[in-house]
């Protein structure tokens, strides 16, 4: 590790100026700003509003009065898409959410105890929820407790927990060996302490990156379930309801599949782009092996 | 070695002990009573009382679990509630379209990764090398279901060289039954593709700036015979862990798959007795795709250490 990493915190203004020059990061900073935007436009203004039928006017090819179509019950699909964001974010983000909150803590005390009983016990438990396929496991959960946003959340959290675990405890481990974290133990401060001022700090920048690619995965898992039925509930547009829905009807209205297929690929491309764009700027050990 | 393997395996052993009492507490303890889940809210008294004692749900929860998992060791899965037969003679049925799917799907995806990772890597830092990993960006952020949904659309709808969707059986010749896998294999393999070609990649540019490298360049080889000499060679290590990991992911990844195209495989059966509240097939099918993927990464992380013996202390 390099006097980089210190530094970093007073480099603020270089660090935006080598983002900016990051062509990845330009791209996706650019694409999750629209769809974030579109998200949060959605709450004040939609073209139609998106749960209105209008059966006459149904399955129409997009035009300039319905952007990008209308769906087999007269909706503007370009409304629902608007609306569909909402959902995606809200799920992936809150997902990811419960991912740092209990796996951050337990990788920092994992590491603040190593090679303790707690350290053997939560990186086991870390191995175990590893080793279950996910979206398998997401799947049961969802149907025994029932379909909806809520179920969909902790299904997809619960596997964020042991990724940002492992990843804080490696990170705050190399910390542990360095010099101004054996004093601010000298200087009488303890492993909570320690852990919450001096190395939670210093694994931000790891964490940042780890949380955009993580929030990426998660706009997949909540498209996957919601495909399967297993989302967020009629009338709540979600993007994965929408291509379910679109099934049927693909070789009468194809149109009804590529947006929301399209809105996802955008979104997932934006932050992987973005999280790439990150890495290279705030995580320099991991440069190397991108060159 | 020997005390690193018998480790391994105790907590290989102790890995699907946790992950069977999980499955059977999701299933069978938390909806609380297991033969009205199933039954549904207006079930008859004496259908229920009938279901429950084939169920075994007169016995406490520790009898019916021991009883469980022992009778899955037999081989003994239980009796379908919905299709009335041994959930083994369906898994035996389905498991003749899921295991070939995932080889298939993981053939294409080496064969489309391979390629596209050397040459990004030789050609670093060219156009060639942006095109590459341009493309796998897109990769990955494809929903396996949706590039299934536009696949469909394009050669089966539009051109007709594919049926939509359904398995003739392997009876019906071996040609038949690839044609009928090959949409779906192509929609699995995408996203893996892009996954491995990245993988592919940088574990080349890492072994390609070793010394060793330099002196095999030194001592007189062309730069693409010290390429595919030692450097390939090296780089694979890495690349075949994540061929293994991803074996594993698409034995259980097909599940959604395998929907979109109703292909009769253990990922289809899962979500019928889901939807049929049929728990004792979920149950069993989820604890075997579960067991094939630790068992497949216990595997692949053996290995791995095999052959790499500096990796045994971790």
């Amino acid at each position: 590790m390099s006097q980089a990493d210190i530094l970093a915190p007073t480099e603020e203004k270089g660090l935006w100026r080598s983002a900016l020059r990051s062509p990845s990061f330009v791209v996706g900073a650019l694409l999750t700003v629209v769809i974030i935007l579109a998200a949060l436009v959605s709450f004040v203004w939609t073209p139609y509003d998106f749960a209105a039928q209008n059966i006459p006017n149904k399955l129409k090819a997009p035009s300039g009065a319905n952007w990008f179509g209308t769906d087999q019950y007269g909706r503007d699909v370009f409304s629902m898409i608007l609306v569909g964001a909402r959902t995606s974010i809200a799920v992936a983000l809150i997902a990811v959410g419960v991912g740092v909150g209990i796996g951050v803590p337990l990788g920092l005390t994992a590491a603040a105890t190593r090679g303790s009983l707690l350290d053997e016990v939560i990186m086991r438990g870390n191995d175990l929820v590893f080793a279950f396929p996910a979206l398998l496991i997401a799947i049961l959960i969802t149907a025994v407790f029932g379909p909806g946003a809520v179920n969909a959340i902790i299904a997809i959290g619960i596997f964020n927990i042991p990724v940002f675990a492992r990843l804080s405890r490696g990170a705050a481990l190399s910390l542990w060996q360095r010099e101004f974290i054996m004093a601010a133990q000298v200087a009488g401060k303890g492993r909570l302490r320690v852990s919450v001022e001096h190395i939670l700090p210093n694994i931000a920048n790891t964490l940042i990156v780890q949380i955009t690619i993580q929030f990426a995965l998660g706009i997949l898992a909540e498209a996957a379930l919601a495909y399967v039925g297993l989302g967020a509930q009629p009338p709540t547009p979600s993007w994965g309801k929408m291509l379910a829905d679109s099934q049927t009807m693909i070789s009468l209205a194809p149109h009804l599949a590529l947006a929301p297929g399209l809105a996802i690929v955008a979104t997932v491309l934006g932050l992987n782009l973005m999280g790439d764009g990150l890495r290279d700027v705030l995580d320099p050990r991991l440069r190397r092996s991108r060159q | 070695m020997t005390a690193y393997l018998a480790g391994r395996l105790v907590s290989l052993v102790a890995s699907l002990l946790v992950a069977s009492i999980v499955i059977f507490l999701v299933l069978e303890v938390l909806p609380g009573d297991p033969a009205q889940f199933i039954l549904g809210m207006n079930a008859q008294p004496d259908t229920l009382a009938a279901l429950r004692t084939q169920l075994g749900l007169d016995s406490p929860p520790l009898t019916r679990y021991l009883d469980w998992v022992l009778g899955m060791l037999r081989g003994d899965f239980g009796i379908s509630y919905t299709y009335r037969v041994p959930v083994a003679e369906l898994v035996g049925q389905r498991i003749g379209v899921s295991v070939p799917l995932a080889i298939y799907a993981l053939a294409l995806t080496v064969l489309l990764a391979f390629p596209a990772g050397i040459l990004a890597a030789v050609k670093r830092n060219t156009p060639t090398d942006v095109a590459v990993m341009g493309v796998t960006q897109i990769g990955v952020a494809i929903p396996n279901f949706w590039f299934a949904m536009i696949l469909v659309l394009i050669f089966a709808v539009t051109l007709r060289w594919f049926s939509a969707g359904g398995f003739p059986g392997w009876d019906e010749g071996f040609w038949m039954g690839m044609r009928a896998l090959t949409l779906p294999a192509i929609a699995l393999a995408l996203p893996q593709a892009s996954i491995l070609a990245r993988v592919m990649r940088s574990s080349l540019l890492d072994t390609l700036g070793e010394d060793y490298i330099r002196s095999a360049r030194a001592k007189g080889l062309t730069e693409r015979q010290a390429l595919w000499r030692h450097a390939l060679r090296n780089a694979l290590i890495p690349v075949l862990t994540i061929i293994g990991l991803q074996f594993a992911f698409l034995l259980a990844g097909g599940i959604i798959i395998e929907n979109v195209f109703f292909l009769p495989g253990l990922g289809r059966l899962i979500f019928q007795g889901i939807t049929q509240r049929d728990l004792i097939v979920v149950k069993s099918v989820v604890m075997l795709l579960v067991c094939a993927v630790i068992v497949v990464n216990f595997l692949v992380e053996v290995s791995y250490v095999i052959v790499d013996p500096r990796l045994r202390r971790r």
